[in-house]
């Protein structure tokens, strides 16, 4: 199951290039971009793991883009995306954000149904990778 | 926000239509491939206007500007020649369809203090930036302080950080020598250069590493850090000014301050510069600026200490008098003692 979400959500992969284009954009705007991680796909799961700190400063899209290219060869089974943010708001606001990685295999979600009083049907998903623990989900790839 | 160039369903290559994105390695189309294919070569026959190509970057606007605002420095002036030759060719050479590896472009600049070592670096990323070999032209300076760490595990980052910032420009290290210190192996300096040589080889379209220091202090640095110098393609050295020299950079300077000599300052300024070269801590045209800045002090109190009212020639003026109070020019002066 093809999992989407963010900015582009609605569209194929992201190319390098294209990659590229839309962090020089973010950086031509002046928002700092940063990386994360995850290996659970749940879509309320929000909070992913950084990939180091967010990259203030930077002018050319070279600098995150080197980052993108070792978060992926650290972690090539995770999920892994993009964020910009804009700062003025007076907070940090997360004004682009995209996935720039998934694992090869994408075993996707069951649907659990849970009795409840009167006749009662309650709904969750539950993604299948979660049935493993953290570092043996997606082929084993830490 | 930049929409995307296509839209889905329409027509996607079958190798994005899989889940997973490209991978490091893996990857066919690097950044400005698909361009390379999309424009058409030039017929074999075809006939380039290089001094069409050449105003077009506006190149000359910064060899008029590198003539009219740093004096001497001839074989540095040359070799930026060179390279801005080799760069306009191979763009030349690229509309023809010819093959052209990207030229390696590290430099190292070495020279005695105050020979306009930094001067010529920030002219050298406006002059690659303008014949399209940077993508944005900034330059980044660093010395030892912004590269290695204080503890272990923090120098990676911060090398790593300042590397990424000057990505797309040049990354400027002044006084490189420091980063290696051979009295002690366990110095996290060794761990900057290594991350440094990694970045200038994987990263040679990223950014231009520009190495700076005294001649015998970074020619000892290649020596012990061979990987550095065999990387760096330029090793430029910058040569003193002659006494003809410094006293045309010191009449640009006062002339850019708004000042001016009277005829004898003008013969007292060079005898000062005849003097002050000779003496121990020159440094080049640092020295010039100092004893420019020396004499406008004196000559404000000068000016304080007569009643009479002031006008445009006395504000502007430096009389011999100026310099003439120097220590430079007291002979009977002990040896070692630094001139003011």
């Amino acid at each position: 199951m093809h999992i989407t979400q963010g900015t582009f959500s609605y569209l194929p992969a992201l190319t390098d290039d294209e990659i590229r284009k839309q962090i020089q954009y973010a950086l031509d705007n002046g928002w700092p971009c940063s990386v994360e991680f995850t290996d659970d796909p749940h879509p309320r799961n929000v909070y992913w793991e950084m990939w180091g700190l967010p990259m203030f400063d930077l002018p050319d899209a070279a600098g995150v883009l080197a980052e993108v290219n070792a978060c992926r060869k650290a972690k090539p089974e995770h999920y892994i995306r993009l964020n910009a943010y804009d700062a003025s708001y007076g907070k940090q606001t997360t004004v682009l954000q995209f996935i720039v990685q998934r694992p090869s295999e994408e075993p996707g979600f069951r649907l659990e149904r849970q009795e409840w009083h009167d006749r009662t049907i309650r709904y969750t998903l539950h993604p299948y990778v979660a049935d493993q623990p953290h570092g043996e989900r997606y082929n084993g790839q830490k | 926000m930049t929409p995307p160039d296509r839209l889905p369903g329409s027509k996607i290559p079958a190798s994005r239509m899989n889940f997973g994105m490209s991978r490091p390695g893996g990857n066919s189309s690097g950044p400005g491939a698909p361009e390379d294919e999309d424009r058409e070569s030039l017929p074999p026959d075809a006939k380039i206007d290089l001094a069409k190509e050449r105003a077009e970057t506006g190149i000359d606007d910064i060899f008029s500007g590198l003539d009219a605002d740093l004096v001497g420095l001839a074989p540095v002036k040359n070799r930026i020649r060179e390279i801005a030759a080799l760069l306009l060719v191979d763009r030349a050479r690229a509309q023809f369809g010819l093959s052209t590896s990207r030229p390696s472009l590290h430099m190292s600049f070495t020279g005695s203090p105050g020979t306009g070592k930094t001067t010529v670096a920030m002219r050298m990323a406006d002059l690659l930036y303008r014949l399209g070999y940077l993508r944005r032209g900034h330059l980044v300076s660093a010395t030892r302080d912004d590269l290695v760490g204080q503890y272990v595990g923090h120098t990676a980052p911060k090398t790593k950080e300042v590397l990424k910032r000057a990505m797309g420009g040049v990354l400027f290290i002044d006084e490189a020598y420091y980063l290696y210190r051979e009295d002690n192996e366990r110095d996290y300096g060794q761990e900057t250069i290594e991350i440094l040589l990694q970045v200038m080889e994987n990263h040679r379209e990223d950014l231009v590493v520009i190495l700076a220091g005294y001649k015998d202090r970074m020619d000892s640095f290649f020596v012990s850090n061979p990987g550095m110098g065999s990387r760096i393609a330029h090793h430029i050295d910058f040569p003193d000014y002659t006494l003809d020299e410094l006293d045309e950079i010191g009449q640009l300077m006062i002339r850019a301050e708004g000042y001016q000599f009277s005829p004898e300052a003008e013969k007292t300024f060079r005898e000062y510069l005849d003097r002050r070269m000779k003496q121990p801590r020159f440094a080049n045209a640092r020295s010039v600026r100092n004893a420019i800045e020396r004499a406008r002090l004196r000559h404000a109190s000068r000016l304080m200490e007569t009643d009479t009212s002031v006008g445009k020639g006395e504000l502007t003026t430096l009389l011999p008098e100026d310099f003439r109070v120097s220590r430079v020019f007291a002979d009977a002066e002990p040896e070692g003692v630094p001139t003011t």
